[in-house]
């Protein structure tokens, strides 16, 4: 069982190690980098690739650690009391299974994906460590011991919005998904778009690459990026030569609006090409 | 195992603990990697290091211990002689073959070519796994016509391996890091007073259970759930002496914007006077007068003052002291508005504590605090919060 990418994922020897490292160790893979480089789609062709199922955690700010564990519904256990329901004289009727219940308690090996970590509450991770740690949690309305039948493979991704604590962090393998060189990037395209033209690619690559370059981007474009924008070049039959002819007037690249993502980048554009066309006139 | 390389990873910063290094056994005890050293620094490096603005130092680390202990095989740059490789490939290729690597070009020519070719492939190494003819349709390298025998340059993996932590590609996420922001949210944490605010979220089970009773039937109570309810006012001094302390005033800012759901900010320079604002680039076209801060907020806002306060006694003490404009009445005046309105005013001072005594600006506004002046260290944020959530009567 070892994690090699898949036809839709080119994973690097390192992602392949670490990938391989906490599959076998079983401990959690703390996933990291800049938004678009592929790390919720990591979770998912894991997942793929060994055949197990995928549970997903989606972690927002209002996300309690405990809810991945259980939710205990009381009011509707009051309600239920009221009318008189059979149901109500077993307290388990109003437990709900979170994420990591499941995970521990499905019958095949699954993945868990932990969702950008970073936007909830600053304790979450803290109060997570021993569940991850053991795989085992404590059900206190019915005493019982929920323990991973046999310990999930955990994938966890951050955004950097907040810091992870220490104590967190030991117990995760880590991996920092650093921007494809444009090897890997050929590789992605190619995986994503078998048969394209190969010059429209190495123009639009060229281009893609400019435009991170350029300073003082507020939000660099990312592989997920350049993927929706050679599907719109494609989708539009783009012809080559307006990718060719980089006229310096015209700095912004076109269909900009799948790689630029924000106004104050797109009027640094702009500005570039006036400074470009100044000295001609 | 390793122990040389754990203790030379802990003085370089990257605290791996006991807890790592036994992950990392127990990962090459079960076999997850092959046995090259490249693997083997991939493994390292994802139990080891927990943060992408280590990883650089990491890769120094790393080259540093295990130097040398790789075989330098098959890593001596290329240098291919001609003759050498003619002879190679007259030995291997039949007369047929020859005449159609002629075709190609003259043997000089397609020579240098392939010279050229590594030469070119040398410099440029992208992963490694560009090298010559691996393709099979040019007439250079191996698998075109000589399947075992020219291993031209040497493919080593050894080399490949070096390469990947010698390259030092996260050179630049070093330094680029946000320094922890963390830890003074933790210390904000002080200030926490929660309050029942807001739409009904949660089974308020007291009142539920006291409402039935009385009823004698079942009447469910909801209540807001518990909020945040500190309300700050942080007032921060820009510019001039305040420029060596941006970056910890950026921390404190940006930690405080996420800890404090009730956060006012304004802006003033060295003293407050009768006008503050909130964006530093139009600090005098668009000014709030202080007057409407006092009456806007009211006491319970905690304030929070952030400056050096090294500045000119009469700044502080007289009217028209003010380096940018003529101020009518004392910044001392304005202070003494600000602390009897606020009942909880403290000022953090990003200068170490023990230079205070050398500024004579810095004792008045102390004094004019009544001592409340903090270091903008953790001890000192620490120190603060816990005055402001002393019971303060007004």
């Amino acid at each position: 069982m070892r994690f090699e990418g898949t036809d839709n994922y080119v994973a690097t020897d390192d992602l392949k190690v670490a990938v391989n490292a906490a599959t076998k160790l079983r401990r959690p893979l703390l996933v990291k980098g800049e938004p678009g480089t592929g790390k919720t789609v990591l979770a998912q062709e894991i997942a793929t690739a060994l055949g197990a199922p995928l549970i997903e955690w989606n972690i927002k700010s209002t996300t309690k650690a405990h809810q991945g564990l259980y939710e205990y519904d009381a009011v509707a256990r009051l309600r239920d009391s009221q009318l008189g329901d059979e149901r109500v004289h077993d307290i388990k009727n109003y437990i709900k299974k979170g994420k990591l219940w499941e995970a521990f308690t499905s019958p095949q090996l699954p993945v868990l994906l932990i969702d950008e970590i970073d936007k909830a509450d600053i304790e979450f991770p803290n109060d997570l460590l021993q569940e991850l740690d053991r795989m085992e949690f404590f059900v206190y309305e019915t005493q019982e011991t929920i323990k991973a039948v046999e310990r999930p493979i955990v994938i966890i991704t951050s955004n950097n919005e907040k810091e992870l604590p220490d104590a967190f962090l030991r117990r995760c393998f880590f991996h920092y998904i650093k921007f494809p060189d444009r090897t890997t990037m050929q590789a992605i395209i190619d995986v994503h778009f078998p048969g394209i033209q190969k010059m429209l690619v190495s123009k639009a690559m060229d281009i893609f690459y400019e435009v991170r370059d350029v300073p003082g981007l507020k939000k660099k474009p990312s592989t997920s990026e350049l993927l929706d924008w050679l599907k719109l070049l494609l989708h539009e039959d783009m012809p080559l030569d307006v990718l060719q002819s980089r006229d310096p007037t015209k700095a912004i690249p076109p269909l900009h609006g799948a790689l630029l993502k924000n106004e104050q980048d797109i009027m640094l554009f702009e500005r570039l090409a006036f400074m470009a066309r100044r000295p001609n006139t | 195992m390793f122990f040389s390389f754990m203790e030379e990873l802990r003085s370089a910063g990257i605290s791996a603990s006991l807890k790592e290094h036994l992950a990392l056994l127990a990962a090459l005890d079960a076999d997850v990697i092959g046995q090259s050293p490249e693997e083997f620094y991939y493994l390292a490096r994802t139990t080891l290091v927990k943060d992408e603005a280590l990883l650089d130092r990491f890769d120094q680390v790393f080259g540093k211990v295990f130097k040398g202990i790789f075989t330098e095989y098959g890593q001596n740059p290329v240098d291919v002689p001609a003759d050498w490789l003619k002879a190679i490939a007259e030995k291997y290729l039949s007369p047929e073959e020859m005449a159609k690597i002629e075709k190609m070009g003259s043997w000089d020519e397609l020579m240098e070519t392939l010279k050229k070719r590594l030469e070119e492939q040398e410099k440029r190494h992208q992963g490694g796994n560009k090298w010559i003819g691996t393709g099979g349709t040019s007439p250079y390298g191996n698998s075109g016509y000589h399947p075992e025998g020219v291993r031209i340059g040497g493919e080593s993996r050894h080399k490949r391996a070096v390469k990947v932590w010698d390259k030092r590609e996260f050179q630049n996420l070093d330094n680029t890091k946000e320094l922890g922001t963390r830890n003074i949210k933790i210390a904000m944490r002080r200030l926490r007073r929660f309050a029942r605010d807001g739409a009904v979220e949660e089974l308020d089970i007291d009142g539920t259970i006291n409402g039935t009773a009385r009823q004698g039937w079942l009447d469910i109570k909801m209540r807001p759930e518990r909020r945040n309810a500190i309300k700050v006012l942080l007032m921060l001094d820009v510019g001039g002496s305040m420029d060596p302390f941006i970056k910890l005033c950026e921390e404190l800012f940006s930690a405080a914007t996420s800890e404090f759901k009730n956060l006012e900010f304004f802006y003033f320079h060295n003293c407050p006077y009768e006008g503050v604002w909130k964006d530093n680039k139009r600090r005098f076209s668009e000014r709030t007068p202080m007057w409407d801060v006092l009456h806007k907020f009211p006491h319970d806002y905690k304030v929070v003052m952030v400056g050096d306060a090294s500045m000119s006694p009469y700044e502080i003490t007289h009217p028209g002291g003010s380096v940018e404009h003529f101020n009518e009445e004392a910044g001392a005046v304005w202070m003494h508005r600000i602390t009897s309105t606020y009942p909880a005013t403290v000022w953090l001072n990003p200068v170490p504590e023990k230079q205070w005594g050398y500024s004579q600006s810095t004792k008045i506004i102390k004094e004019l605090m009544n001592d409340r002046m903090y270091p903008l260290t953790l001890e000192g944020l620490d120190d603060a919060m816990r005055e402001l959530s002393r019971k303060h009567g007004h």
